[in-house]
């Protein structure tokens, strides 16, 4: 698989303020790669060296084996960004916004209708931004990032804020874009999504990676209690060790018909991330996503 | 050109459901019109009120639209997101600049109109308003550039506005005002248009026009180098 993006020792410093601090790593291609960390952590800063709007201070970064600093115009027409400010144009509608895009893009008017059905906004066609809830100017706003149909999406926080039902349709949007082979790089200090969307991501702190890997990798490597945690139908709970030890007494409850649910208990991005760091992911943001550690669907 | 183009198309939707910026174009070209028609004061100028708010128009009228605009599209991320989707800043500021330049030259129209010149003097008059308009807009356009929010850029785009827009005015009821004024660029197209009839080019006032155009076009090119839109 081609790498899509390449950083190596990407160090980017503002005054005296160390942002980003030697990242090295490689998105290989049609993979949902998170980025995440807390606010402040050099999330966005990274987007915009990595879109060429900012430039590093040391080392090499690359856009489909390209220098990010010297993006041609059709690698420029490759890539779809939906930044943390929307960048939409809050007094013209949903339709102009798009059909000023498309002529931006050189893409076709006619596919504005498709692209407004499949992200729910079809209805609203006709409403100025201005009027839009938090949840449909994200939509509209990833909308833009998708109608040019890029090979690499660059999101930054696209779920931020938004109701739960909301962040199901945007990650489904997403996961269908992954099919179709597109690359997306996502920020993210939402740990559930991270989780649930991503095949790899990057734990960012104070510009300094702490760790990477797959998801279910990273929590693995750190779970050191190995605990399973056991209902009863008295509602008794038990906590027992996760190996040979406690399988009698698990099999005891079994034949009793005594158990009403049990889980294995590992550590999520989260705890992992407070672990390493001694600090939240969610320091500043939207908690509701956030159970304070994962129990593994009932076994 | 052809996203010169389409930011220049989106403009005028945009403009059309901006009230603040609207109002810029319209207030002098409708307050001419009424003025002139209905204000008959004895021994008063001939087009008075021509003269007047046309000048005022020059100082006012693109200055702090294009400074808005620019500004605006800075805050809120929108030029931003147009320089990722390969917009050069050029382009941009050609459609925006081209688009502010002939919505001013529109209400210069309506101001000549008001006039009731002929031909030959309303062509005149329309140059005259043209240059001025052009260097106002690049005044605008360097504070818009410089500015990181419209709050910023108002606050820099009223004081500079007064003075362009009410010298002429403020130069024709004080002496020393009027020498000191001579030096910009509003209050010699306001002795311009106030001698339209009988025009004539002085090397003086030429060079002054000169060197004011000069000077914004070096403000311009420092801010966009300093600042480069992004």
């Amino acid at each position: 698989m081609k790498d899509c993006i390449k950083a190596d020792g990407l160090t980017v410093r503002f005054s005296d303020v160390l942002v980003l601090d030697h990242l090295s790593f490689e998105v290989p291609e049609g993979m949902i790669f998170g980025l995440l960390g807390p606010s402040g952590a050099g999330k966005t800063t990274l987007i915009k060296v990595l879109t060429g709007q900012l430039c590093q201070n040391e080392g090499e970064a690359q856009l489909f084996g390209k220098d990010t600093r010297r993006l041609t115009a059709a690698e420029h027409r490759s890539i779809g960004a939906m930044m943390d400010n929307y960048g939409l144009y809050e007094r013209l509608s949903v339709y102009e916004n798009l059909s000023f895009y498309a002529d931006i893009y050189g893409v076709s008017h006619r596919v504005i209708p498709d692209i407004l059905k499949s992200i729910g906004l079809y209805d609203a066609r006709r409403t100025a931004v201005s009027k839009l809830s938090k949840g449909m100017t994200n939509r509209l706003s990833l909308a833009r990032a998708l109608m040019n149909n890029a090979r690499l999406l660059f999101l930054d926080e696209p779920t931020s804020g938004l109701d739960p039902a909301t962040t199901r349709e945007i990650h489904d949007v997403l996961l269908d874009q992954r099919k179709k082979g597109t690359t997306i790089f996502l920020t993210t200090h939402n740990m559930f999504e991270a989780e649930s969307i991503c095949d790899h991501v990057i734990l960012l702190h104070k510009g300094s990676i702490i760790e990477q890997g797959k998801p279910s990798d990273i929590c693995r490597r750190y779970d050191h209690q190995n605990k399973l945690h056991i209902t009863l139908t008295d509602g008794t709970e038990l906590t027992l060790d996760n190996n040979g030890a406690s399988a009698p007494a698990v099999n005891e409850y079994l034949e009793q018909n005594r158990i009403r649910s049990i889980h294995s208990s590992e550590p999520t991005l989260e705890t992992v991330f407070i672990e390493l760091t001694g600090t939240g992911l969610m320091a500043d943001a939207d908690l509701r996503f956030a159970p304070p550690r994962r129990e593994n669907a009932p076994k | 050109m052809k996203n010169t183009i389409t930011i220049f198309k989106k403009q005028i939707k945009d403009t059309l459901r901006n009230k603040t910026v609207l109002i810029q174009f319209l207030m002098f070209p409708v307050m001419t019109l009424i003025m002139n028609n209905t204000v008959k004061i004895p021994d008063m100028p001939e087009n008075f009120f021509v003269n007047l708010f046309a000048a005022m128009y020059i100082g006012m009228a693109p200055l702090t639209s294009i400074a808005a605009v620019i500004s605006e599209e800075k805050e809120k991320n929108t030029l931003r997101v147009l320089i990722m989707s390969n917009v050069r800043p050029c382009e941009y500021l050609l459609g925006i600049g081209s688009y502010v330049w002939l919505a001013c030259m529109t209400g210069s129209l309506v101001i000549c109109i008001s006039g009731h010149y002929d031909r030959k003097t309303g062509l005149l008059f329309m140059g005259i308003m043209a240059v001025g308009i052009l260097i106002s807009l690049l005044i605008g356009a360097v504070i818009g550039i410089g500015s990181r929010t419209q709050m910023m850029a108002t606050s820099i785009t009223v004081p500079v506005m007064m003075i362009f827009s009410f010298l002429p005015m403020l130069s024709l009821f004080n002496g020393t005002v009027a020498k000191i004024a001579r030096f910009v660029y509003s209050e010699q197209i306001s002795r311009m248009l106030g001698s339209i009839d009988s025009l004539e080019f002085t090397a003086e006032r030429a060079g002054i026009i000169g060197v004011n155009i000069c000077i914004a076009v070096l403000a311009f090119m420092a801010a966009f180098r300093k600042c480069n839109l992004a």
